[in-house]
């Protein structure tokens, strides 16, 4: 636990997406990362010269916060590229705010870039050879989940309808969003019928495959009050690594998000009763109802009872994945980043029609690797100080 | 660099080239360890002893792969009866009739031109 940062210490002052979907042919994943930052750094009224913090994480290229500083031609004192996936930036932002307390930076600038629906998933990401997996040819990371699935559906009666709801909520808000990749409607029968991948798992379980990027901008709080727009504190954050490939998972129905979010939860003093707005990272149907339970929600077991009946579509009782998600929105392979950026939004009641009412706490909770790397980032308004 | 033991996956392959299923057992931590490796998992200590399994376990999760060309296939986890997890596949049944808690048996996948061999389970009861 993240004992050492004080809650409300730093805030997310700037956020902005980078061109998403299909980008134009030949762009890096640095053009990307730095139209994410300009944006962003336009957003709250700060400079390239303010940025002395920087963070970035890409599949696309070794060490790519030396590339993104060479392409912005700037040399901030204090570097992060922490990649465990797409919770990669929700460990940067807590990174950031720890390194903001202790004077190491004022202004971080946390980006993301990929074009892997361009250049092909294979291009966009190495192969890595586990000999305890490889062999039985799991069509990753589909499988993992998928398996992760099968024993939700087991233990606790979990039904293919119930995961094809979480898809059909996440396309319902998608068509409130402008930038939402999909545009069309979906039903419950239109992801049963769709394409099979993994079982219980057809293509409409399965998050997007698109390009995109962008970048947040972090400072202190005190910064952050005099910038452009309303701040979106850093209430609360935790983390945890319970594996890397998934038949190491100690138990496939109880994710980290359990410590992670409890972590996060006590440091801002909330509970889930407090959320107003719930931004979980969708790779596959299951997550949703998985972090649902593990960030407290619900019960355990009871994730796909909940999702059921349009309770987390627009208009439900609860606001989750209003950007609509990794299914619907975009996923151009680590969507962690768009995760913080929605939330920002919905705290600043920026988001038109998908705008949450009285939207005062925000959490965003990343995933990463195969329900291996788990952190959570709670955010609130100036009424939460 | 020369070394006195071998590599903890090349031990492991020697056990499936002879039919064996071998796994680590940790003495301090009083369990298995597995996937093999050089520290344990649960008490840092080095001293991995190596045992065989008796090749019986169960289902403890299971998907069914529908590839872009070629058959669909199982992909299961399967936790053995010494108390370690690992992927595998169970044969000899179609890909969607595996159930979770089913009991199988281990036997060896035989290596084929590059391709090591590896551990795949088939039904150890009739349905």
């Amino acid at each position: 636990m993240m004992d050492g940062l004080k809650r409300g210490s730093a805030a997310i002052v700037g956020v902005a997406e980078s061109d998403l979907g299909q980008v134009a042919d030949g762009t890096s994943v640095f053009d990307l990362m730095a139209q994410g930052v300009g944006r962003a750094l336009d957003d709250c009224g700060l400079k390239l010269r303010d940025v002395d913090g920087l963070f970035c994480a890409t599949t696309q290229n070794r060490m790519s916060v030396l590339g993104l500083a060479e392409y912005l031609g700037i040399d901030p004192p204090y570097l992060g590229s922490t990649i465990v996936g797409g919770s990669s930036f929700e460990y940067h932002v807590a990174h950031a705010m720890g390194a903001i307390s202790l004077g190491l930076c004022n202004v971080a600038v946390i980006a993301y870039g990929s074009t892997q629906r361009s250049v092909g998933r294979k291009q966009a990401s190495v192969r890595e050879i586990n000999p305890y997996e490889t062999p039985f040819k799991p069509f990753q990371p589909s499988s993992s989940y998928a398996l992760a699935a099968s024993r939700h559906m087991h233990q606790f009666g979990t039904t293919r309808e119930q995961l094809a709801a979480v898809a059909v909520a996440a396309r319902e808000w998608a068509l409130l969003n402008p930038k939402a990749w999909e545009k069309k409607p979906l039903t419950i029968d239109g992801v049963l019928s769709a394409r099979m991948v993994s079982y219980p798992f057809t293509v409409r379980d399965c998050c997007l495959v698109t390009d995109g990027g962008g970048a947040i901008v972090v400072t202190s709080a005190e910064r952050a009050r005099s910038l452009k727009k309303p701040p979106a504190y850093m209430l609360g954050c935790g983390q945890s690594t319970t594996h890397a490939s998934i038949s190491s998972m100690p138990d496939l129905t109880v994710t980290g998000a359990l410590i992670s979010g409890k972590a996060a939860y006590q440091m801002a003093k909330l509970g889930a009763s407090d959320v107003d707005a719930v931004e979980l990272y969708d790779a596959f149907t299951i997550n949703t109802i998985l972090f649902l339970e593990d960030l407290g929600f619900c019960k355990k077991g009871e994730g796909g009872a909940f999702v059921s009946g349009g309770r987390i579509a627009p208009k439900g009782s609860l606001a989750v994945n209003t950007n609509g998600g990794g299914l619907s929105y975009c996923h151009p392979g680590m969507y962690g980043l768009f995760l913080l950026i929605e939330a920002v939004r919905q705290l600043r009641g920026e988001c038109g029609p998908r705008q949450v009412k009285n939207c005062e706490v925000a959490i965003a909770h990343g995933n990463g690797g195969v329900l291996s790397s788990q952190a959570t980032v709670i955010l609130g308004t100036q009424a939460t100080l | 660099m020369p070394t006195d033991q071998n590599a903890p996956l090349k031990t492991y392959l020697d056990h499936l080239a002879r039919n064996e299923l071998a796994y680590q057992f940790s003495r301090e931590a009083r369990r298995a360890v597995f996937f093999p490796r050089v520290l344990c998992p649960f008490t840092g200590s080095d001293q991995l002893e190596w045992r065989i399994s008796k090749g019986l376990g169960t289902v403890y999760a299971t998907t069914v792969v529908h590839p872009a060309e070629g058959k669909p296939f199982n992909v299961a986890l399967i936790d053995c009866d010494e108390g370690f997890r690992l992927m595998s596949r169970v044969e000899d049944i179609a890909p969607d009739q595996v159930r979770i808690g089913q009991r199988v048996r281990f036997r060896v996948h035989p290596a084929e031109g590059d391709e090591d061999p590896y551990p795949v389970f088939t039904p150890a009861e009739s349905a």
